[in-house]
């Protein structure tokens, strides 16, 4: 494969994670507030509005998992195990600096891991509605999110006011906007850019947290990449094999899963993940009579697996297959995914009928199935 | 011109070489060992005794050990290897391969000649030759015996599904004084469970099974699988060749 260098900026990015100690120290030094927050159905809006700045607190090493397990039992996801023991360790300083931490009763592991959570960090649990498809379930999310805003302006002493949420709905629809913009560009053939750099650079956006020098460097990391293309630079083989990857967050497994995929001859150019296009696409209604009932809204729409039924990830996947190009699908389940394990034969059934050959593959955090892993990728892209 | 296949699987290695006319004129087995490069070059030299070497031969290696093979032109995956060789040796395009290896066992769906889908168990060996092996050695006979002893066994489920977990279970069976067969049985019986849910999983619409890797001659395994799975299974002798078939196949098309 041809090595292009990479923009600048990527890396960057790559570093963002780490960078981003150093800021969220400073932040609190000059008495800023941090929100701790692990989902995409946190309602950044909210945080925005009340002055906190949010840190996404998913556990991505398997370093701390060993902490988690003197409370949590040994089979069970990888992701709620790594950030539990990052807490309990206090080895992520961002859980060590966040003033708050917002959770919500997503699958059964992270909630009753929160429950635990809350014995050493002031956490508040958002109960989020699970059957969207009830009449009551927006004003229940509705609800909560008016009970969230309460708790905040009490324990943070401020007020959010209808403007400040409007004026954030108005910033990160923006964000979302670039983020959607930024992602499409595996839309091209080949893609402008490799899904693990694409990933990168999405992980990293969310350490910045200076929410409009963030828009302006996606902005501008948008423009040099399509320059860059247009001049001919080509980071993707032209045959390489176009994946979309679903199912669980994969940021602890980018490494192991998504760099098998692209070193044996395939590319992702889709995440539907939560770590990518999947909850940057609904926008919140910034011109709504109501702005708390837009935000709830919007929110709700998120296709995650711990709905029942979740109708919003079938109707998505088919539109992601054609305007991505897509020739293979492969999901990924993080160890004891119930939610996203038992949803596989719903997804493989969408995409075989598609005409599209479907893959899933179950880890963790650890090293121990590289070997296996990569033959089943270097299968699976062979067959295509 | 020679076309050289190369399996290095986790138990046992293979090599198949085939003529112009794609026709067998060469077989070889023998244990893996504990290094695969040791194994590899052990082959090479067993070739070099029939006059198949580099200037007359592509290579094509495959296995959990491929990587390991220095002389290869191209490595390709077991598992479409499996499915290549699979429908050469029973002469079909469209099938579904079961292949129980060391440490994987696979099924595969062949449409075309061509892979088109397939299963693998998740990390752990339950269902594999792996398994198998260990709990024959826990009971102190060999494979075949283990199948023999099967046959006149019954009653027992073993209902672990991890090899270290059933081990136990086994050695508590026979601290009961549960008799040899009809824990046989029990072991037997939870390989061929497991690989009827894989295939359930799989969902293949295709009920021509071809049962390829070590245990291609084991009988009593093959009607285990066919009773399992309400249709016939058909192995041959040369099953636990496939995946060096498909490798060899793959040197022929090679530029």
């Amino acid at each position: 494969m041809t090595n292009i260098n990479l923009p600048k900026r990527f890396e960057e990015y790559a570093d963002a994670r780490k960078n981003g100690f150093l800021k969220v120290k400073e932040i609190k030094e000059n008495g800023g507030k941090v929100a701790g927050v692990f989902c995409t159905f946190t309602p950044l809006e909210i945080l925005d509005a009340a002055g906190l700045h949010p840190v996404g607190l998913c556990g991505m090493s398997d370093e701390t998992i060993i902490d988690a397990e003197a409370d949590l039992p040994k089979n069970l996801c990888p992701l709620i195990k790594s950030s539990y023991g990052f807490a309990v360790s206090d080895k992520c300083p961002y859980t060590y600096f966040s003033d708050i931490i917002i959770g919500e009763t997503t699958c059964d592991g992270k909630k009753k891991m929160y429950e635990l959570l809350g014995e050493i960090k002031d956490t508040y649990i958002l109960q989020l509605p699970q059957g969207i498809d009830r009449d009551y379930a927006p004003k229940m999310w509705e609800s909560e999110l008016r009970r969230l805003i309460k708790t905040l302006e009490e324990k943070f002493g401020v007020e959010i006011t209808e403007e400040k949420l409007i004026k954030a709905a108005a910033l990160r629809n923006r964000i979302r906007k670039l983020y959607c913009e930024f992602l499409e560009l595996g839309k091209l053939d080949p893609p402008a850019i490799k899904g693990y750099d694409m990933y990168k650079v999405i992980e990293g956006a969310g350490f910045s947290f200076d929410l409009e020098e963030n828009c302006k460097k996606l902005c501008d990391l948008i423009d040099s990449t399509k320059k860059a293309y247009e001049e001919g630079n080509r980071p993707v083989e032209k045959d390489a094999k176009r994946i979309l990857v679903t199912g669980c967050p994969i940021g602890g497994v980018l490494d192991k899963v998504i760099n098998s995929i692209e070193t044996n001859g395939g590319v992702v150019v889709c995440f539907e993940n939560c770590g990518g296009i999947k909850p940057v696409r609904n926008m919140v209604d910034e011109s709504a009579d109501d702005i708390v009932s837009a935000i709830a809204e919007r929110y709700l729409d998120i296709g995650c697996s711990v709905m029942s039924p979740n109708p919003r990830r079938m109707e998505m996947i088919p539109g992601l297959l054609k305007e991505f190009r897509i020739d293979g699908v492969i999901e990924i389940v993080l160890q004891t995914c119930h939610p996203y394990s038992v949803e596989k034969r719903e997804i493989k059934k969408l995409v075989n009928g598609a005409g599209l050959p479907y893959m899933a593959m179950e880890t963790d955090y650890s090293k121990s199935d590289l070997g296996q892993i990569k033959t089943r990728v270097s299968a699976f892209i062979e067959m295509l | 011109m020679y076309f050289t296949g190369i399996d290095i699987g986790s138990t046992s290695a293979k090599a198949i070489v085939l003529n112009k006319n794609s026709e067998i004129i060469y077989k070889d087995v023998m244990p893996t060992g504990w290094s695969s490069l040791e194994t590899a070059n052990r082959i090479k030299e067993n070739l070099a005794e029939v006059g198949v070497k580099a200037d007359n031969s592509k290579f094509v290696a495959t296995g959990y050990g491929r990587v390991s093979v220095p002389y290869a032109n191209k490595t390709v995956t077991e598992i479409t290897c499996h499915g290549k060789g699979a429908a050469y040796l029973f002469n079909t395009d469209a099938c579904t391969v079961i292949d129980i290896g060391g440490q994987d066992t696979k099924i595969i769906s062949i449409a075309g000649g061509q892979v088109v889908d397939f299963i693998m168990n998740d990390k752990c060996s339950a269902g594999t030759g792996r398994f198998l092996e260990i709990m024959a050695n826990t009971l102190g006979v060999s494979l075949s015996e283990l199948s023999n002893l099967a046959r006149t066994g019954s009653g027992i489920t073993i209902s672990s599904m991890c090899t270290v977990f059933a081990e136990s279970e086994v050695i508590s069976l026979i601290g009961s004084g549960q008799s040899k067969q009809n824990i046989a049985f029990g072991v037997i019986e939870s390989i061929t469970n497991k690989v009827k849910s894989l295939c359930g999983k799989h969902a293949s619409s295709n009920n021509n099974f071809y049962l390829t890797g070590g245990l291609c001659e084991n009988d009593y395994i093959i009607e285990s699988l066919s009773d399992k799975l309400e249709a016939a299974v058909i192995s041959s002798p040369l099953g636990r060749y496939a995946g060096a078939v498909g490798a060899a196949l793959l040197a022929k098309s090679l530029k």
